[in-house]
């Protein structure tokens, strides 16, 4: 079942001069870890806030197409009943915090208060997400005081706790450290082991390529192209529309440029150190 | 001379928290350095105090070689210039102009002198075409290059630039490396923390590691890249051609490609012999 459909949707933000998507047709099947990946000002973060209803509800503008969450048409709901569906993490985790809870508990409970969800019920699961997500440290902590990197994962966990079926994140990894880029890529990985959709914006590529069932690489507003990992990082697209690649492909191509060409498209490192060594490489003579 | 140094410098925020522990580090005009390390290592606390955000606890910061202790914050922000990690904790102004006018105004420079400073270096950062535009109306890559364009312009003998590398698509990353190189060629000190290690392997040639509020070791990127220990501690990935090489056992290569795909080329033309 498709869990998340946009259908020739274009869409031109108020003042601005040409559409920044432009005839997006898309469908993202239940379960599926869906990436979206493309140079800055692609309309990248307008897609995401597209499938959460911020446009056009919020940002108001010119917006034709339909946009449907679990087959349903999301245009005559509010943003309030899309929350139900959808989470939503944005890309400054800084814009996150919702700015009146005192601690990294409250900001986890948050959501859960508003919606009438019992206190022993509440107390379970933040407590079982704290863990999850590796906060449990500044639990009692305020968010505005945390590093960029810590917020990030609080702003993170506070959405996934809300146990929505689709979740769109917007760049969650932008402040973080390689360590805590893996936890979060396990983090959003268990959630679509719960049978949830992700969509994710990312240029992490490494990431992108390890955990992806599909990338869609955006630019202009188009959707450029469109696969499994392998197909669009080898994509010609991929390379014109400025993206970077995997370091295993970047590395393997350059490899190439100098004669010793690796088969297939190794999206990891450990792939391409297993080719190298594993003598399936061809070297120009 | 160095144009920053700090001797054994250590750091506890005012809830006692330790963030800095016996870090010293120098740093020359013309030199591009790169600090790595896990968030919380340090790193930030660290670079604030080279340009007096943050006064040391306790060891001595001495920049252009005077002790920052006989200096005020406007002092020493004025020969090291700080681009903070989030670009939203500087930017307040209603156009990118006024945003890079805002601090050489306080300078007092005459208007000639402001708008030249202005024009050059947001050419040099690729933000002249933003100029008249609302800050807040960029995306938040770009608001980064804003950021940056504004300590460019009040011309400081040292810059830091706290993870720039963050949300930068290829064009973004292409374009910090030029400028990084750009400014060290006009002879300033460019510091730069970042996770990105394709980017510091590309673009340093030095590079700091923390961990655990201490230097852990410094050196090139070719001798840190290969010290499995350090990037252990500091719980970072090598860029793909040093795992690559010592996976092979070749790690002379060091992060020349060319010089990998050679050893490949006569090991295989070995292996056929």
């Amino acid at each position: 079942m498709d869990s998340v459909t946009l259908t020739d949707v274009t869409y031109t933000y108020p003042g601005s001069e040409g559409p920044v998507l432009r005839d997006i047709n898309l469908s993202i099947r239940a379960g599926e870890f869906c990436s979206i990946i493309g140079p800055n000002g692609a309309g990248k973060t307008t897609l995401c806030a597209a499938i959460r209803g911020f446009v056009p509800k919020f940002y108001k503008g010119d917006f034709e197409g339909t946009v449907r969450i679990k087959g349903e048409d999301i245009a005559d709901a509010s943003i309030g009943e899309i929350a139900r569906d959808v989470g939503f993490v944005f890309q400054n985790p800084f814009t996150q915090m919702s700015g009146i809870t005192a601690s990294v508990y409250d900001e986890l409970a948050f959501g859960l208060r508003n919606l009438g969800v019992p206190p022993a019920q509440i107390r379970e699961r933040v407590e079982g997400m704290l863990e999850l997500a590796g906060i449990t440290a500044f639990r009692d902590r305020d968010p505005f005081q945390l590093s960029g990197g810590q917020q990030q994962r609080v702003a993170l966990a506070a959405m996934l706790i809300m146990e929505q079926d689709v979740i769109v994140i917007d760049e969650p990894t932008s402040q973080l450290d390689p360590q805590s880029t893996d936890d979060v890529f396990a983090l959003i990985e268990a959630a679509q082991k719960q049978g949830r959709t992700i969509v994710l914006v990312e240029h992490k590529m490494g990431h992108v390529a390890r955990y992806s069932d599909r990338v869609v690489l955006m630019g202009e507003g188009r959707i450029q192209a469109i696969g499994t990992p392998a197909d669009v990082f080898t994509d010609p697209a991929a390379a014109s529309h400025g993206i970077t690649l995997p370091e295993s492909i970047e590395l393997a191509q350059r490899l190439a440029g100098h004669g010793v060409t690796v088969p297939g498209s190794p999206l990891t490192v450990p792939a391409l150190i297993g080719a190298l060594s594993g003598g399936s490489h061809h070297v120009a003579d | 001379m160095s144009l920053i140094s700090l001797q054994d410098v250590t750091f506890s925020y005012p809830n006692g928290v330790l963030a800095v522990e016996g870090v010293s580090m120098k740093l020359s005009a013309g030199e591009s350095v790169a600090i790595v390390g896990q968030n919380g290592a340090g790193k930030s606390t660290t670079v604030k105090m080279m340009n007096g955000l943050l006064r040391p606890t306790s060891g001595e910061i001495i920049v252009a070689g005077v002790n920052t202790r006989e200096r005020t914050t406007a002092q020493v922000s004025r020969e090291v210039g700080y681009v903070f990690q989030n670009p939203d904790d500087q930017i307040f102004n209603s156009s990118v102009r006024k945003e890079i006018e805002y601090g050489l105004k306080r300078m007092k420079l005459d208007e000639d002198e402001i708008e030249r400073r202005v024009d050059d270096a947001a050419e040099l950062t690729g933000m002249a075409p933003f100029l008249e535009e609302n800050p807040f109306d960029l995306p938040l890559s770009i608001r980064k290059f804003v950021t940056i364009t504004s300590v460019i312009a009040s011309d400081c003998a040292a810059l830091i630039l706290d993870e720039p590398t963050a949300g930068q698509d290829r064009a973004g990353l292409e374009r910090l490396g030029e400028l990084i190189r750009t400014l060290q060629a006009r002879g300033k000190a460019v510091v730069t923390i970042t996770h990105d290690m394709e980017f510091v392997a590309a673009n340093f040639e030095r590079i700091i590691v923390m961990a655990n509020r201490r230097v852990v070791t410094e050196g090139s990127p070719s001798a840190i890249f290969y010290d499995r220990e350090a990037m252990a501690e500091a719980r970072l990935n090598p860029p793909a051609v040093a795992e690559v090489a010592a996976a092979l056992g070749c790690p002379e290569v060091g992060l020349d490609v060319t010089a990998l795909a050679r050893v490949l080329t006569e090991r295989a033309a070995l292996a056929r012999a």
